[in-house]
């Protein structure tokens, strides 16, 4: 199943193809390097309304405040993907795969350090590089880790516990989207003086939910709440 | 000064090439765990690229998910892959019809 | 100058990865073409997003880039739920080839 499977394309469509493909990379080439040397940015503006933002990061700035809708539609679409994979089946069966001591003793040390570099990623996201993807991804990562070595959520936690902790980013972004539109006007628009908070809370939710979402991902499986797993 | 632009131009000219280079070797591994390897590398490769690209946000979300999480879900998926192709040729050379895992 | 070469190189990996999409027949390799196809895109996005008066650069395209690559894995991880479903009820890994029949 693993050699080299080409499909039997006839070797006139192989030529073809090639050919096809070099135009279109030349066209895309030509494309981009005839674009004018200095292009009509966007940057002027985020900076000169980044302190009315809350955050000191740009690429913070814009994820979480300017473009917020932006980040709240992939939040929903981190979940659809996470329902498409769940309407297909139930976890699969597990193994049974003995973790070698070696990798115990790695996960028991490394998993909190994770946690700590998570929480660190998302408090510097606001003026360093970093942020709630960032930091939802080193928990989704330190959420592998312990899933490769065989541990699971006990059944308390796989029902309700585990749903709310997948719709907190999502639910809270919401939430305080409609809760700032008396004081402002439209939907996510935080008050000035409010911003930063705002998107602290929601960037700590995001963290939560983030890790959550892709660490069922890698299960790959809908948990049975209540079994044995 | 000369000489630190053009080891910086050396440096990107590498870096250009070597992801290309893993992109193409990735594509056309007859191994696809090989294949995969060699992609969790090239997304490696692509976190040094944005941090060149003075863009350190992009360089962390990409080591992160683009290599890490990416690579493991596509290991997983091959394993699984495996198991099951595996199920299946050993269903058709025993003779007995259940399914139970021997290994 | 220097932008525009990794958005070129960003056009070499989306024609790359095209290709390998289109020859290959392994649903899983298919997958990874497609990744790395994505990542051409954004490599192309962020080095246009280069081309700014100072040295700073936009931190929009960056942004969008940020998106880009979580939705990807997303859509990486069902992709990969799907194949391992197709496998369970077909027996095979690529798309059969089309017939005559419906």
């Amino acid at each position: 199943m693993n050699t080299a499977d080409h499909r039997a394309l006839p070797k006139p469509f192989q030529y073809v193809l090639l050919v096809l493909i070099s135009a279109l990379a030349c066209g895309l080439g030509y494309a981009v390097l005839s674009l004018p040397d200095q292009a009509i940015e966007l940057k002027g503006l985020v900076e000169a309304n980044l302190e009315a933002s809350g955050v000191r990061n740009p690429v913070t700035a814009v994820l979480l405040n300017f473009r917020a809708y932006d980040t709240l539609l992939e939040m929903a679409v981190l979940l659809l993907a996470l329902i498409g994979v769940w309407s297909l089946g139930a976890t699969p069966m597990r193994r049974g795969a003995d973790p070698g001591p070696v990798l115990s003793a790695l996960v028991h040390g490394l998993v909190p350090m994770m946690i700590l570099v998570a929480g660190y990623l998302l408090w510097a996201g606001a003026h360093a590089p970093g942020g709630a993807f960032q930091a939802g991804a080193v928990l989704a990562a330190s959420g592998v880790l312990l899933l490769l070595t065989g541990k699971r959520l006990t059944a308390r936690l796989t029902g309700r516990p585990l749903r709310i902790a997948l719709l907190a980013g999502l639910g809270a972004f919401i939430t305080i989207g409609v809760i700032v539109m008396p004081a402002g006007g439209m939907f996510l628009q935080y008050p000035p003086s409010h911003a930063d908070g705002l998107i602290l809370f929601i960037e700590a939710t995001a963290t939560l939910s983030i890790g959550a979402i892709l660490t069922a991902l890698f299960l790959g499986g809908r948990t049975v709440s209540g079994g044995e797993r | 000064m000369e000489t630190i632009t053009l080891l910086e131009r050396v440096f990107d000219g590498l870096l250009m090439l070597t992801l290309l280079w893993l992109a193409w070797r990735a594509l056309q591994s007859p191994d696809l765990f090989k294949a995969v390897v060699l992609f969790i590398a090239f997304g490696l490769t692509m976190a040094l690229v944005w941090v060149r690209l003075q863009a350190p946000d992009i360089a962390l979300a990409e080591a992160a998910i683009g290599a890490g999480l990416t690579g493991a879900l596509l290991l997983k998926a091959l394993a699984q892959s495996n198991e099951l192709a595996d199920r299946v040729s050993d269903d058709h050379t025993t003779d007995t019809g259940d399914t139970h895992e021997h290994r | 100058m220097f932008f525009a070469l990794y958005a070129l190189t960003g056009i070499g990996l989306f024609v790359l990865g095209l290709y390998s999409l289109i020859v290959q027949a392994h649903l899983i390799r298919k997958i990874i073409a497609l990744n790395i196809m994505g990542s051409g895109v954004f490599l192309v996005l962020v080095g246009l997003g280069g081309r700014t008066s100072s040295a700073v650069p936009d931190p929009v395209p960056q942004a969008m880039v940020l998106t880009g690559i979580v939705v990807a894995i997303a859509a990486t991880a069902l992709a990969l739920t799907l194949i391992l479903r197709v496998q369970a009820e077909t027996g095979r890994t690529d798309l059969p080839e089309h017939t005559s029949e419906h």
